[in-house]
């Protein structure tokens, strides 16, 4: 059984979700700030006339924030037909996982990423982690 | 077309396309004449016809589909089977039918159709007699001459009454023996033309006109969301291009510009109205539905519906449809008290339930309203503490209008006795739930022995309103127009002045009158970027309450697409959607309610929402109840009628002297007295040897301000106002055609007491209070 993932950084890790989940990868997006909301909705944005919520993850994933200067990409994913735009720091590639590659996440990851990771395809050279792409966005 | 009424209309749409399904399924049938499930599909469609004719009153057509039914119940049970005089007497039967639509549709009456033959034929089926094998098809059988059916047309109709006869099925009770007898001599001769051409003469007539079903089609809701949203993108591309052709030169872009704008402003218009319809489509079944649960529940309700063109969106208006029929039955089952009792409390014997309908701030507000006994907040609090939804200690620290909210909860049921009516497991947290999915609220107001009022809110989504957009710390937002009142620019060296402070509070004097004022940077909790100390405030009305918005600055005024947001959003409680502005931005859009909910005491909102009756509530939030007095010299003064809490004649010689300031004994209390007319600059003219008093209280202090005469109390509209500011004035008004003074109530009760106001448990409440009174 192998597994098709788009893939992408943040914070100078390999993350994916599922190919079928995602719909576009977008760059240069003005974001509307909302006051009020959440650190981890980091705007809002128009996708086609669409008002999309952008979700920063790496607030949600608890992981440092960006430089100042560094411009995020977004990946637009589809969750229960709504489509959702992710906050990355650079978009990877297309690959295909084997099953027998994945792991459960290690009984020492705690915290919010816990609740977020499926678990981590082992790579040759790397890990790529297996983002929960429902609890990411409802999160 | 315009006399038949639209619930004709509709049937006969429906009809129409229930028959042209009804000859396929006979036509079927006569393939495999045992399926059940046809003569099933059959059988509901014949029902469903003959249920509205007979609601109608259309008893032609409610007595031959009567019959029609009966057979095809007995066909679909499997006491009869299909022979070919069954299927020819159906198909007769369906023409009949046709027939008669047809003439209503032109008419919009029955006319002359017969249909007694039919009746008869299928009846004598009924009974089990043979139908004579002579008439081979009934089908091609023809109308008969027009003065004879007319006749026994008109005695089909007036003769409802059964004849009682040994008949074991239910259908021969049904028909008349009149009609049989009728039908008898009316047996025409048969022509050979097909039925449905039997209304030539009402064909010929109205022949330039499209027949109902034609002129109509049905059409996918999903695909009118598609164009609603195309056309929501047309509108945003339109406003882009309106902006750059304002920017330019050129005068045949501006041209096109403009012509582009008409037609996309028609054109979402037009599309707009293919999906609304008047909330009257759901209002139309209520009467019936009061009446019966009226007659059931021993109750006298008579129904007023106010509002009933609102339009809401179709898909909206049927997720509307359940919630506010239990809301109906609750306020006539629970909600109104028995005739009797209602005597006995001095009401009349007759409840009365209101329906309102109207738009406010972007929203649909759907009311209903009972006149009945109302909901006790304590017993709402004891049950909820009974049930375990709320501990003590959290029912102490709600206002009672909060308490009322429990009723919403999930296990929460204040009928004593499950009635047949209501109370069948279906509570108020379903309501909530299904108008909550429709992103509505729901709230309860209800004034004990006065009635209750239940109140949703349902939001147009998709909606295109007009809007104004404004800027506040570097962010566009965009307020809808219908809550904006009017915009105040105030430059550096005016806003110094002219925003005043009421203990910590920021109010402007708006005419006269105070205006809270808000600041969107501290309700969003970001920093201003304007530094030149102009102040720029949006005056807003929301839940019956005006409040001063302070922004940054002010963009334009544009149409603007709602678009939803996700439920994280608006749970915020400060956007109730987003837009795209013609640059391509988004913008958030403020909600101007929830705004005011959060950013207004809570007294200060109650004031204005608990209605003196529920019946008035309107009125009394949107108008200030004043006071006039005459203070000698032909002035006369208006008070806030919600400070006064009492008026008093009394006796001149019980005015006594404390030091330097005059008090009297009231009620074991000593009141500081104040002359008004001293204390505003002129002379009383009052003679005689009594004091008219009007007494104005605040937690345990009171004051008495003496005047010369009470002249009237009336509901002031504050839109005349002047704001000549003499000492002790706030401005004046006009009332009835009266200049009339607006006391400075502040000014006057500290002229009396100079303590009144700095008792520390005061504060809040009077500041409340205080604007509120303004």
């Amino acid at each position: 059984m192998s597994t098709r993932m788009v893939t992408f950084t943040l914070d100078g890790r390999l993350y994916g979700v599922d190919v079928d989940a995602v719909q576009e990868v977008l760059r240069g997006q003005t974001r509307t700030r909302i006051p009020l909301a959440p650190g981890t909705l980091a705007g809002l944005i128009n996708l086609r006339g669409q008002v999309l919520s952008a979700i920063d993850l790496r607030v949600q994933l608890e992981l440092p924030s960006r430089e100042e200067e560094a411009e995020p990409m977004l990946v637009v994913i589809r969750v229960a037909g709504e489509p959702v735009a992710l906050l990355v720091d650079t978009i990877g590639s297309v690959v295909d996982v084997d099953t027998d590659q994945f792991e459960p996440p290690p009984d020492t990851l705690s915290g919010n990423s816990r609740e977020l990771l499926l678990g981590a395809y082992k790579l040759d050279n790397q890990l790529l982690l297996a983002l929960d792409v429902d609890r990411a966005v409802a999160a | 077309m315009d006399e038949i009424d639209e619930i004709v209309q509709e049937f006969l749409v429906e009809s129409h396309e229930n028959l042209d399904q009804l000859d396929r399924d006979l036509v079927a049938l006569e393939r495999e004449p045992d399926s059940r499930e046809l003569l099933g599909s059959i059988f509901r469609t014949i029902h469903t016809i003959k249920g509205t004719s007979g609601f109608l009153a259309f008893s032609n057509l409610e007595s031959v589909t009567h019959v029609g039914e009966n057979l095809l119940a007995r066909l679909r049970d499997g006491k009869m089977s299909m022979t070919p005089t069954t299927t020819d007497l159906l198909l007769a039967m369906v023409d009949r039918v046709r027939d008669l639509l047809t003439t209503i549709e032109a008419s919009g009456a029955e006319g002359d159709v017969d249909v007694s033959d039919v009746v008869e034929k299928i009846s004598a089926l009924l009974d089990g007699k043979e139908v004579p094998a002579a008439e081979p098809t009934p089908v091609a059988e023809l109308l008969p001459e027009v003065a004879e059916t007319a006749e026994t047309a008109q005695v089909a109709e007036v003769t409802p009454e059964p004849v009682v006869e040994a008949a074991p099925e239910p259908i021969a009770e049904l028909v008349p023996a009149s009609v049989v007898e009728a039908a008898a001599k009316s047996v025409a001769p048969p022509v050979a033309k097909p039925a449905a051409k039997a209304a030539p003469a009402a064909e010929e007539e109205h022949g330039a006109r499209r027949n109902v079903a034609d002129s109509s089609i049905r059409v996918d809701v999903d695909l009118l969301d598609t164009l609603m949203r195309l056309v929501g993108e047309l509108v945003l591309t339109r406003n882009q291009i309106v902006r750059q052709a304002g920017e330019q030169e050129g005068l045949e872009l501006v041209r096109s510009a403009q012509r582009l704008n008409l037609i996309a402003t028609e054109l979402q218009e037009g599309v707009m109205k293919t999906r609304m319809q008047p909330i009257d489509h759901l209002w139309s079944k209520l009467p019936r539905v009061v009446r019966d649960l009226g007659a059931a529940c021993g109750k006298q309700v008579s129904l007023s519906m106010v509002g009933r063109e609102t339009e809401l969106d179709r898909s909206l208006l049927e997720s509307v449809k359940d919630p506010l029929t239990h809301l109906v039955r609750n306020a006539v089952d629970h909600g109104l008290e028995s005739p009797e009792d209602r005597v006995a409390l001095g009401k009349p014997a007759e409840g009365v339930l209101t329906l309102r309908a109207y738009h406010e701030g972007g929203q649909v507000v759907v009311e209903v309203c009972d006149d009945g006994a109302g909901i006790d907040s304590d017993k709402i609090a004891q049950k909820a503490l009974d049930k375990g939804l709320r501990t003590s200690a959290q029912l102490a620290q709600m206002a009672p209008a909060d308490i009322l909210q429990l009723i919403f909860l999930p296990g929460f049921s204040t009928a004593a006795a499950v009635t047949n009516v209501s109370g069948r497991g279906v509570g108020m947290d379903v309501v909530k739930t299904n108008i909550e999915s429709i992103g509505g609220t729901i709230e309860v107001e209800s004034v004990v022995g006065r009635g209750t009022t239940c109140r949703l809110r349902i939001p147009l989504t998709l909606a295109i309103v007009p809007a104004l957009t404004v800027e506040c710390a570097g962010d566009r937002y965009a307020i809808p127009q219908v809550s904006l009142l009017e915009l105040v620019a105030l430059d550096a060296d005016r806003a110094a002045t002219a925003v005043e402070d009421v203990n910590g509070a920021s109010v402007y004097r708006l005419r006269g009158a105070l205006l809270p004022l808000v600041r969107l940077t501290d309700v969003l909790g970001v920093e201003s970027d304007r530094s030149d100390g102009h102040v720029l405030i949006a005056v807003l009305q929301a839940e019956g309450k005006r409040f001063g918005l302070v922004i940054d600055r002010v963009l334009s005024t544009e149409e603007i697409v709602v678009k939803p947001l996700g439920s994280r959003l608006k749970s915020l409680g400060t956007y109730s959607g987003a837009t795209i502005l013609g640059d391509g931005r988004v913008a958030l859009i403020l909600d101007v309610q929830a705004l005011a909910r959060r950013a207004l005491t809570a007294e200060a909102l109650e004031r204005g929402t608990t209605p003196d009756t529920v019946e008035t509530h309107k009125a009394a939030s949107e108008h200030l109840r004043m006071l006039v007095a005459g203070i000698g010299g032909g002035r006369k003064v208006a008070i806030p009628l919600s400070s006064v809490t009492r008026l008093e004649n009394i006796p001149t010689s019980s005015v006594e002297v404390v030091g330097s300031r005059e008090v009297v004994q009231y009620r074991g209390a000593i009141l500081p007295l104040l002359r008004l007319d001293r204390h505003l600059g002129s002379m009383s003219e009052r003679e005689g040897d009594d004091l008219v008093v009007v007494v104005y209280s605040a937690a345990n202090r009171s004051v008495a301000i003496v005047v010369d005469e009470i002249v009237d109390i009336v509901d002031e509209e504050s839109e005349v106002r002047s704001d000549i500011d003499d000492h002790g004035l706030l401005g004046s008004t006009l009332i009835r055609d009266r200049i009339v003074e607006l006391l400075d109530v502040r000014a006057a009760i500290l002229a009396a007491d100079p303590k009144f106001y700095t008792a520390p448990e005061f504060e809040v409440t009077l500041d409340a209070d205080y604007q509120e009174a303004m």
